[in-house]
């Protein structure tokens, strides 16, 4: 009877004093890591619309979607935050979009488990800034092994074409979605 | 009666004798997964470390109050605190490391390697040598994971802790930064260990008889052959 009292006894203040201090260590960490997210967020805004001074999130699009804004407070574009499949899990990327969404300003690959060495180039500078200025009317299309010679094409990577075709694939699925949401009206 | 060694053996025998990864072939599932860069292995290994060291002290000093029947729940709520903290602490500071390393901090909790020098050294120990163990093993254990993560940069991305030293015609192998890399990588620095272990023995095997002979003991030799 002892010995299970002591049992008891000892597991359940383990366990208050652990729940304690993880508590005390949460409440000074989730701040800081909320904070980290935010400015995180921001500066990848700030690097797809980099006239942007100001942002704002646009509500119930049912995607994360974020206004920008210069300082006199005029609409510079939108900031898309949009995920999809790529070749071994998901991709998800920020895309800054002109005002009548018709061309893009930057993308960046904000997470992604891409084959190190192949399929990781999409994060990379040559293949993110094909996407600078590139029309998405009436889509984003790509040409493999080749200069693309059209203004809505891109240049898939060597060795890793599902990871460019993905990228590819995702811009204009969020795109589409942002398009039927202006036509409803969803961005004024 | 519990043969004592001194302090010092107590701290190196996780160094090398008894290393983590090397020998015992403990935590290799972090081991293989995180050292893609020498940074990584470096902060894996130093996470592991603060973790096996403050779970250590703190296992060693309460051992005589926790029940053996529940001592593996004690041992595993307490380092899943420390874990914790640790994941806390890094996405709060260091939210660049804490990236890299993703999901494998959680995971330190079923590290075997913690588990089992709680089993089976600092619930058995006073603190001062469940320190001093707890700090060997996690040195080993670092030394490993920075060893194998050099390696595989070096050779995987031209670069060490993320500056460039292999020259550019140097085409990068891109098998060592895939998990196929981390394999081949571990089983060579195995195998060369196992060379120099054995080289060492035979080299004493050696001199011994050497040393039998000078002194007119034949017959201890074959003694020593049977062994």
């Amino acid at each position: 009877m002892n010995k299970v009292a002591q049992m008891i006894i000892v597991l359940t203040s383990i366990g208050i004093i652990s729940g304690g201090l993880l508590a005390i260590v949460s409440g000074w960490a989730d701040p800081l890591i909320a904070a980290n997210q935010k400015a995180e967020t921001e500066a990848a805004i700030f690097r797809v619309q980099p006239d942007g001074k100001k942002y704002q999130q646009v509500e119930n699009s049912g995607f994360e979607l974020y206004k920008v804004m210069n300082e006199n407070n005029q609409t510079t574009g939108y900031a898309l935050v949009y995920e999809g499949n790529g070749f071994s899990g998901k991709i998800r990327l920020i895309a800054g979009l002109s005002d009548d969404l018709n061309n893009i300003s930057a993308i960046e690959i904000l997470e992604q488990v891409e084959t190190p060495g192949l399929g990781t180039k999409i994060t990379e500078e040559p293949f993110t800034s094909q996407f600078k200025n590139l029309e998405t009317n009436p889509k984003i299309d790509w040409v493999k092994g080749e200069k693309p010679d059209k203004s809505n094409e891109i240049q898939t990577i060597t060795g890793a074409t599902i990871s460019s075709k993905a990228v590819v694939a995702i811009l204009n699925d969020g795109i589409s979605r942002l398009k039927k949401l202006r036509d409803n009206g969803g961005l004024k | 009666m519990k043969k004592q060694v001194t302090l010092s053996k107590e701290f190196f025998k996780g160094v090398w004798d008894n290393n983590p990864v090397l020998k015992q072939l403990l935590g290799l599932c972090p081991t293989l997964a995180v050292t893609v860069s020498a940074i990584n292995g470096l902060a894996m290994g130093l996470a592991a470390t603060f973790v096996l060291v403050m779970a250590s002290l703190l296992i060693s000093s309460i051992r005589k109050i926790i029940p053996a029947q529940v001592r593996i729940a004690s041992f595993i709520v307490i380092i899943a605190t420390f874990v914790t903290i640790v994941d806390l602490v890094m996405k709060a500071k260091f939210p660049d490391l804490s990236k890299a390393l993703g999901p494998f901090i959680p995971l330190i909790v079923v590290n075997c390697v913690i588990l089992g020098r709680q089993e089976a050294f600092a619930s058995k120990n006073n603190p001062g040598r469940a320190f001093l163990d707890a700090l060997g093993m996690g040195t080993g254990f670092t030394i490993a994971l920075l060893v194998l993560g050099g390696i595989r940069e070096i050779i995987g991305s031209r670069t060490f802790f993320g500056i460039q030293i292999m020259p550019d015609q140097f085409e990068p192998w891109l098998i060592m930064i895939l998990p196929a890399g981390a394999f081949l990588t571990l089983g060579l620095i195995l195998g060369a260990v196992n060379v120099y272990i054995d080289r060492k023995k035979r080299l004493e095997h050696e001199s011994i008889i050497a040393h039998y002979k000078r002194v007119g003991r034949e017959e201890l030799i074959e003694e020593l052959e049977v062994k």
